[in-house]
């Protein structure tokens, strides 16, 4: 019995060791370029390790059972008459409710962080008319950043386009273009249907709803070229739908906004 | 007290026609109808295949060279539909359903015969009419969920005919689930106890249930999405004022407990099939009951973890994602179950088993990711993603289909009086299971790393991974060859199975097989321990 239990342990610790070692040394995510992307990753190893624990701990479990109990040849009659154990399924139920609770509480934590259950800030409302429900994406804020250092963008969606208007400039580009470390602000609506603004590297996607504006709030944080992908389907040209963030340095950020603006007059 | 045959309904029985034949006709066999559900839900998985086949094709090149995009969408559109309406819930329902139900309860036939009847031929015809719109004016394009306004704005025959076939087969759906409520209650064998039934009994009061309280939402929205198609009303459309999210909530209100429509009745097939194999009781009868109502319940209260990304406020993300998080726990105590179940036993490793441990495995897999994607940070980097893809057919292929083919292997002997051929069974399983997690584990790198669901054309650096996940594909389709030629020649050529085979103590095994029309010759046996195996052993010593 002793022995068994021995196993037992060392089996156990081998299943944790190996979802440790797979967890913190398999990367299965793209580059991180936004404040979020960190938070994320976070999220993503910690739920990862413990899904192969589980499922490297069942996996075993099935096919252990199926060679050691095995019927051989010369076997006749039935396995044991066991009916059920009580304490054990209490502690199966038990044990899986508090592991799904903590994990629900820390991707709240997670959420929180990212900035989910912040009130959006009140930038946007004097482009919205008053009377306009805006649905949130995630607004992340870190406490020092407040509306002044904002970069308000309006993005419209249409089959199969993204055009981002910078209102301060007066201006529409078809490539975002944003500077490195500065919260973005977007207001966005769709023309037509229902598309999506995804940015695997910032980890953030917010459906762009016809009728419904919708909000987005990011700070990248690293500069480089990455791609805005349409995630929801919106016709035949929905896998060509895309368009590109440029992050930058604020310097070169400056230059090509000052390039592109139009004087107010324009109006 | 016996239940007494009316004769009038034997007459009518007599009228039928005999052989091969009867399953062309209006038949009120239940047993029948089991087998017609079962063949035609195949044909269609056959066609859902080929347009599965067709989609990996076109996602091995990076380009869309394939086919039309337009196109392109409508097989997305129609596999989606024609997998889940005409496949997997008419077989995992209907099929295993109408041939089980009525031996487990002990009664000869389903509570309405004659509604079983028409809720079965209702679904050829929409079947045919869906794969049929195609040539009309193109099928329906705006996937599966039809979201408005992309549904409201493509080609308009498509998208209605697809509606009308849709309302058809959830009419079938709820026919069948009030058939089945009523026949577990009402046509229990006097002396048979609620909680001395067959697991499947209770999955399928759970899952009929939940078809009979959310179907009919299905069935509302889809009115009213054909109302904005075709009379110009605003109820979805943005142009008129209509609210595209509402159609959201109203879709997945059915479209949610859909998914335990699928894999309750499987929950419940494997609870059948591995005391059998293993030699041993089902392991927590009671906790297993419970963690089926509680999964019923909870199901119908997380809709919206389908729209994380849609525009939901802050407290509605939070609680649908720990009502999610949290029917973990009821199918988790399932699978502790059926682990504890195989612990012990005497286990046969045949086909049967095979594909329910395969099972286990891969909804154990998808159960993991599922939970990942409860979590509304988590879900929104991957939603409409591959990752998602990759979650959902591990639940209902890896899940569901598994469990289909295992009750094939398991059940053929009793529809038929033949076993299937175990070499050829125990082939296709090995090319199943590694076609599938071949086509189906890249895709959550896929979707991680940037790739979106729906799409005909990708960056060129997932082109490898998908040409592994195509290749997983075709050894999918190959899988059906060793599975359909076992099936032709064992129906004619296999070995005499005897009455029962298995030597199991379910009450359908308790009769001929094939059972004769009325079930059993003489009086429906009592069966008050369908899993009471190793009982005699442990009562000699």
């Amino acid at each position: 019995m002793l022995n068994k239990n021995i196993y037992l342990i060392l089996i156990i610790s081998l299943v944790f060791a190996i979802s440790f070692w797979i967890g913190f040394n398999v990367n299965l995510l793209p580059a991180e370029a936004s404040i979020n992307a960190p938070i994320y990753d976070e999220l993503f190893k910690i739920l990862f390790i413990i899904g192969l624990i589980i499922f490297i701990g069942m996996t075993i479990a099935v096919i252990y059972s199926l060679f050691k109990f095995r019927k051989r040849n010369d076997q006749i009659g039935d396995g044991i008459a066991l009916e059920g154990n009580l304490s054990l399924e209490i502690v199966w139920t038990i044990i899986p409710s508090i592991i799904v609770l903590l994990i629900g509480l820390y991707s709240y934590n997670i959420y929180d962080r990212m900035g989910g259950m912040k009130e959006l800030n009140h930038n946007h409302e004097m482009m919205s008319s008053n009377t306009e429900k805006i649905w949130a994406g995630i607004s992340q804020t870190s406490d020092n950043e407040i509306a002044i250092n904002n970069l308000s963008i309006e993005v419209s969606a249409m089959q199969f386009a993204f055009l981002f208007n910078y209102p301060k400039g007066n201006f529409i580009s078809g490539e975002l273009h944003v500077p490195v470390d500065q919260k973005v602000s977007m207001k966005m609506e769709s023309k037509d249907v229902i598309h999506a603004f995804w940015v695997p590297e910032f980890r953030i996607k917010q459906d762009i709803i016809p009728g419904q504006p919708t909000i987005l709030n990011f700070t990248p944080t690293k500069v480089g070229k990455y791609p805005i992908i349409c995630a929801e389907l919106c016709g035949p040209y929905h896998g060509g739908m895309r368009a590109s963030i440029i992050v930058e340095e604020e310097s070169d950020y400056n230059e090509w906004f000052n390039k592109n603006k139009k004087p107010e007059v324009n109006l | 007290m016996t239940i007494s045959i009316d004769p009038q309904k034997t007459n009518n029985e007599s009228l039928q026609p005999k052989g091969w034949l009867r399953y062309f006709s209006f038949s009120l066999d239940h047993k029948v109808i089991g087998i017609q559900y079962l063949v035609c839900g195949f044909l269609f998985y056959l066609i859902g295949g080929t347009l599965a086949s067709a989609i990996r094709i076109e996602l091995a090149s990076p380009m869309s060279d394939f086919m039309p995009r337009d196109v392109y969408n409508q097989v997305l559109t129609l596999h989606g539909t024609i997998m889940i309406f005409l496949w997997i819930v008419p077989v995992v329902n209907g099929a295993f359903g109408n041939y089980l139900i009525p031996f487990y309860v002990g009664a000869r036939d389903m509570a309405f015969p004659r509604l079983n009847a028409v809720a079965f031929w209702l679904i050829p015809p929409s079947g045919l009419m869906l794969v049929a719109s195609y040539f009309v004016d193109g099928a329906a394009q705006a996937g599966w969920t039809a979201y408005p306004p992309l549904s409201i704005t493509t080609p308009q025959s498509g998208q209605i005919i697809w509606i009308l076939s849709v309302l058809l087969l959830g009419g079938s759906s709820i026919f069948g689930g009030i058939n089945f409520i009523a026949t577990i209650i009402k046509l229990r064998r006097p002396g048979l106890k609620l909680m001395q039934l067959p697991m499947y009994c209770w999955a399928m009061l759970g899952t009929s249930l939940l078809v009979v309280l959310s179907t009919p939402v299905l069935a509302g929205t889809l009115i009213l999405l054909s109302f904005d198609i075709i009379a110009n009303t605003g109820f979805f459309n943005p142009v008129l004022g209509g609210n595209v999210v509402v159609y959201q909530h109203l879709f997945w209100f059915y479209s949610h407990p859909a998914v335990y429509i699928m894999v309750l009745p499987a929950f419940g097939l494997v609870s059948e099939i591995l005391p059998v194999h293993a030699r041993k009781p089902l392991f927590g009868y009671t906790t297993m009951v419970f963690s089926i109502m509680g999964i019923v319940v909870l199901g119908l209260v997380v809709w919206a973890h389908h729209m994380f990304t849609s525009g939901t406020p802050p407290w509605m993300r939070l609680f649908f994602t720990i009502a999610t998080a949290f029917i973990a726990v009821p199918t988790g105590i399932k699978f502790f179950n059926w682990v504890a179940t195989l612990w012990g036993g005497k286990i046969s490793i045949n086909s049967a088993m095979l594909f329910s441990c395969g099972f286990i495995i891969n909804f154990v897999f998808g159960g993991i990711t599922g939970v990942a994607l409860a979590q509304v940070p988590f879900d929104i980097h991957v939603h409409d993603t591959y990752f998602v893809v990759a979650h959902f057919h591990y639940i209902v292929y890896g899940g569901t289909v598994f469990i289909i083919f295992s009750s094939i292997y398991h059940w053929f002997p009793k529809v038929t009086g033949k076993m299937l051929n175990e070499k050829l069974g125990i082939l296709h399983f090995i090319i199943t299971f590694i076609g599938f997690n071949l086509c189906f584990a890249p895709q959550h790198w896929l979707g991680l790393n940037g790739m979106p669901r729906r799409v005909a054309e990708y960056d060129p650096q997932f082109q490898f991974v998908n040409q592994i996940s195509s290749l997983g594909a075709l050894l999918m389709a190959i899988s059906t060859i060793p599975f359909l030629i076992n099936v032709f020649l064992s129906v004619r050529n296999g070995k005499d199975a005897g009455d029962n085979p298995w030597n199991a103590l379910t009450p359908e095994w308790l009769t001929s097989s094939p059972p004769p029309v009325e079930n059993w010759e003489g009086e429906a046996p009592l069966v008050e321990e369908p899993y009471g195996y190793g009982k005699e052993i442990s009562e000699q010593k």
